[in-house]
């Protein structure tokens, strides 16, 4: 039929080639050994075969996750190291090590045993180096993968529940990290701390309580390292694991999700399974990250704590800068006006630390969690999906994602306003005001942006689907006419093009019943009208196999007669190549 | 073909009429077309390509072999504290490089091997597995819901309202005891701590101050811990400053503080300047920052209103005082009030004055709290 015409070229190039076969490998065996030993008390072959038979699906975009999780594991491995020679101590001790400048110098345990890892101790500062570019490597494929999730609905009917403990995870990765840097001590952790204790203070009623509790008594105190130190490596880390582990099981459980193509459904997921492949691209890839991270950790080197000396609250180091992903943090506090602080009945109640230092990141993470069933009730889709949409497709949803990526963004690079300033030589007043205003204007404008991008990527590929493909082939016709011959696309590419549901705004019914009176839920109908309607007016709907055949059907009175013969052959192909398939 | 004519005539519909669902003739929606044909590999066509696959695969592994090699003689062989050139680098330990490239090889050998023995000789035709609703059927839901209840009803929880009022509220309280244990004893209460700095006294073991029996102390630079002549501070000079008595004595070593030397500092670190006092503004604050001062010179809590950190950078044609963790500044013209970035508050003042011999000492304590906001300072 038509696969020949419209099959890929190299099909047809290699229409006549065959498969070499090869002879089945001697030594199949029965069960037995250690195996067999271990099957007859427990019997894990029957749940071992399900696993090794489990299909994936393949995108490169679902290895961000695989990144993130390899990461981890090898935070997990040398953090294991690093517990061997770091004493979790603020004592003081004099440094006698063999980093010269520093020999002398009073100190605390913790971070003359930092320094030890980092000169004396032979590879220590290979692992070190491998913990903190694998810490940061966590939450950079955490967030990517976040957003792959986020911009193709992966979310959706029946994820939403993996999506709150992806939510949660990233959260606490943020923490994680903050106390993993904090516990060096040297005077860039310290003075990380020294902000943090404030932040702390500036919780309403409470704050000074909380402070004290925390740091055992007044800043620094001697408890802060010990306590941070077993958040970091127990609390924290457990419960990472444990949710990490949750987050894996559902999603064996609720198999992956697919992008759509040919041959894909919401009712099978199109493949590899793990045994053979998967357990070698998987496993393999483990690797390539655990040796990316060796490599790095070999050429770059990352915080380099001799440079900046003991803590001391006194002295600071200009240009100050948290870890990367607690940037957006900073940037936040960096913008905060001085007003949001309030002064009344001998109380001081200080927003312009709080809403930066302690509300941000809940409330952050708060509205990426309830985001799946704010976006369900608005669509009224309660449907399971297993087939992930194409951004474009979702162009609120996408120019939302984009508008808080963008939001995200701005208070980041707000967090790097001085050293702009110095590189750039421009006013860090002004910076901080162009800053503060982006705050609000940028995700706007980035929201209407994606949108209309996302808008007409929609009519680029309805064009597409009509239209066919452009060949750069130029006919003229025999009265001197020049037209340009576009090809139909072959019926899979065309398939991805077209599969996606029609969306259409929910037609609600008015809040007022046949005698005039005003429903109570009115108003909630009402908003979930409009709501709706600002998510899908302007969405296009999937090409249909009509509009398909009126569009070879108008494009004749233009083209030549030999170029219309030929477009109405493939279309009646097509047409019967479509009903013919039940 | 036979059907083309009469689905040309019925279907047929106008782009520029909006959209437009099929009536039948043409099915109303695409059908999906199945999986492509697949496409064989050069490895699955020639004995050739799969040799070639094969020796690929052979040489990544083989390169894993080797890095872990040059991990392990560069263990031995390189010294901790060796130092090489490397162009585009500089001058970086050696042993540090060589472990983390043997490292490196040895791990990405295995891994890229694999992956591209999966890529090339293991299968590629896709396989097709089915899904299932996530949702148990309708009789295992009841199933479920039986079993509870069963559980219920046979305990007798349902019908004995005295045990479950009471285990409800065991359950509900059982944490308890485990939550004050933790919140009671992490840390101690603030008191007065945060807002009494050693200006205030000598400090207790308890957080409290003995106030000072002879007068306030000297202002005392910091580290060298000396004491400071008015005379000596020039115009535009910007000294770090201690309370006496904080740090040990320079010469003998002796005296200082034997425990809490950072939670003084972080407290009571003060910056002290010189301004021509034509600079002082004429506000309140002006004045009141020149009366507080000698000759001034003012000194003022390092410490920042904001979080916390040192208020490290002094712009000295300015006189402005900048915080290099979120960029408030201060002017000491005027009081060191905040004339950019996130604080509120000015930063405290400390007066002070000259003893007999013309050195600076403070004349009285910080009369407010000194660093970052909370609730209860008023």
């Amino acid at each position: 039929m038509t696969t020949i015409d419209n099959a890929r070229p190299a099909d047809g190039l290699r229409a006549g080639d065959a498969r070499v076969t090869a002879p089945p490998s001697a030594g199949a065996k029965k069960l037995g050994g250690v195996v067999g030993w271990v099957d007859d008390r427990l019997g894990p072959a029957k749940g071992v075969n399900y696993l090794m038979k489990k299909v994936f699906p393949d995108h490169w975009s679902f290895m961000l996750g695989e990144i993130a999780m390899y990461s981890m594991i090898v935070c997990l491995l040398t953090g294991v190291f690093l517990t061997f020679w770091f004493v979790p101590s603020a004592g003081h001790t004099t440094y006698d090590g063999s980093y010269v400048p520093l020999q002398g110098v009073q100190m605390s345990e913790a971070y003359a045993s930092s320094l030890r890892i980092s000169f004396d101790i032979k590879g220590g500062l290979l692992i070190r180096q491998m913990h903190h570019w694998a810490a940061l490597m966590f939450i950079v494929a955490l967030s990517a993968h976040m957003l792959r999730v986020f911009f193709t609905g992966a979310f959706r009917k029946p994820r939403e529940l993996n999506w709150v403990i992806g939510c949660i995870l990233s959260m606490l990765a943020l923490i994680e990290g903050f106390a993993g840097y904090s516990l060096p001590d040297d005077l860039l952790s310290g003075t990380g701390l020294r902000a943090a204790e404030g932040f702390m203070q500036s919780a309403p009623v409470i704050g000074s309580y909380l402070a004290f509790m925390v740091f055992d008594g007044p800043f620094p105190g001697e408890a802060i390292i010990p306590r941070l130190f077993s958040v970091h490596v127990l609390l924290l880390p457990a419960i990472l694991i444990g949710l990490f582990t949750a987050h894996i099981v559902m999603v064996a459980v609720q198999k992956h999700t697919q992008f759509p193509g040919p041959g894909r459904t919401n009712n099978n997921v199109v493949g590899f399974p793990v045994m053979p492949v998967y357990a070698a691209k998987a496993g393999g890839f483990f690797f390539i990250v655990f040796g990316f991270l060796a490599v790095v950790a070999a050429l770059v080197q990352i915080n380099a704590i001799w440079v900046y000396g003991p803590y001391d609250p006194s002295p600071v180091t200009a240009g100050s800068q948290p870890d990367w992903y607690m940037g957006f943090a900073d940037g936040a506090l960096r913008l905060l006006p001085g007003w949001l602080e309030f002064h009344a009945f001998g109380y001081t109640l200080s927003l312009n630390v709080a809403i930066g230092a302690l509300g941000l990141i809940p409330v952050m993470y708060g509205a990426m969690a309830a985001y799946p069933f704010i976006e369900s009730w608005v669509t009224g889709d309660k449907r399971e999906h297993h087939l992930l949409d194409r951004p474009r497709n979702q162009a609120t949803r996408t120019g939302l994602g984009v508008a808080a990526l963008t939001f995200y963004g701005v208070l980041m690079f707000a967090a790097a306003n001085d050293i702009m300033a110095i590189k750039l030589h421009m006013s860090i007043n002004d910076i901080t005001y162009f800053f503060r205003a982006a705050t609000f204007v940028l995700p706007v404008v980035a929201f209407w942006v994606t949108r209309r991008i996302c808008l007409s990527l929609q009519r680029a590929d309805r064009n597409l689907v009509l239209h066919g493909r452009e060949t750069g082939r130029i006919v003229r016709t025999a009265e001197g006419k020049f037209f340009e011959a576009h090809e139909p696309l072959d019926e899979y590419t065309r398939w991805t093009l077209v599969q996606h549901d029609p969306q259409e705004p929910l037609q609600l019914t008015t809040g007022v019943d046949a005698h005039g009176v005003a429903s109570p839920a009115g108003g909630k109908r009402n908003l979930r009208a409009r709501l709706s309607r600002f998510y899908f007016q302007d969405n296009l709907l999937p090409v249909t196999p009509a509009e398909l055949a009126a569009a070879h059907h108008d494009g004749h009175s233009t083209e030549h007669l030999e170029a219309i013969e030929a477009a109405e052959e493939s279309y009646g192909e097509e047409t019967a190549g479509i009903t013919g398939r039940p | 073909m036979s059907s083309h004519q009469s689905e040309h005539e019925t279907t047929v519909v106008r782009l520029d009429d909006g959209h437009h669902i099929g009536d039948g003739g043409i099915p109303e929606q695409f059908v999906n077309p199945g999986l492509p044909p697949h496409v064989e590999r050069l490895s699955d066509l020639s004995d050739m390509g799969a040799k070639r696959a094969e020796r690929q695969v052979a040489g990544l592994f083989g390169l894993s072999i080797l890095g872990t090699l040059l991990f392990l003689v560069a263990y031995f062989a390189v010294g901790t504290h060796d130092r090489s050139f490397v162009p585009g680098l500089g001058k970086i330990a050696t042993s540090n490089l060589l472990l983390g490239i043997g490292l490196g090889l040895g791990l990405l050998g295995i891994g890229l091997g694999a992956v591209h023995w999966a890529k090339t000789l293991m299968p590629d035709a896709e396989v097709v597995e089915e899904r299932h609703p996530m949702r148990s059927s309708d009789e295992t839901r009841q199933g479920f819901v039986d079993v509870m209840r069963g559980g219920g009803e046979s305990s007798q929880l349902f019908r004995r309202p005295l045990i479950k009022a009471t285990l409800g509220g065991a359950l509900g309280l059982f944490s308890l005891p485990l939550l004050v244990q933790l919140v009671g004893s992490l840390g101690p209460l603030p008191r007065k701590q945060l807002s009494q700095t050693m200006w205030n006294g000598t400090p207790a073991h308890d957080g409290t101050y003995e106030p000072y029996a002879n007068g306030f102390p000297r202002l005392m630079r910091d580290p060298e811990n000396l004491p400071i002549k008015a005379s000596d501070v020039t115009i535009g000079s910007v000294y770090h400053v201690l309370p006496e008595g904080l740090l040990p004595d320079p010469e003998t070593g002796e005296g200082g503080l034997e425990h809490g030397v950072l939670e003084e500092k972080g407290k009571a670190a003060v910056l002290l300047m010189r301004l021509d006092p034509s600079q002082f503004q004429d506000t309140d604050g002006g004045r009141k920052a020149q009366a507080w001062g000698h000759e001034g010179i003012v000194a003022y809590s390092k410490i920042c209103t904001h979080v916390g950190c040192p208020v490290g950078l002094y712009e000295q044609t300015t006189h402005h005082l900048l915080c290099p963790c979120h960029q408030s500044t201060f002017d000491v013209t005027d009081d060191c009030k905040v004339i950019f970035g996130p604080a509120k508050r000015p930063l405290p003042q400390l007066k002070i004055t000259v003893d007999g011999e013309g050195y600076l000492v403070a004349a009285q304590p910080f009369h407010e709290a000194v660093g970052p906001s909370f609730w209860e300072r008023g």
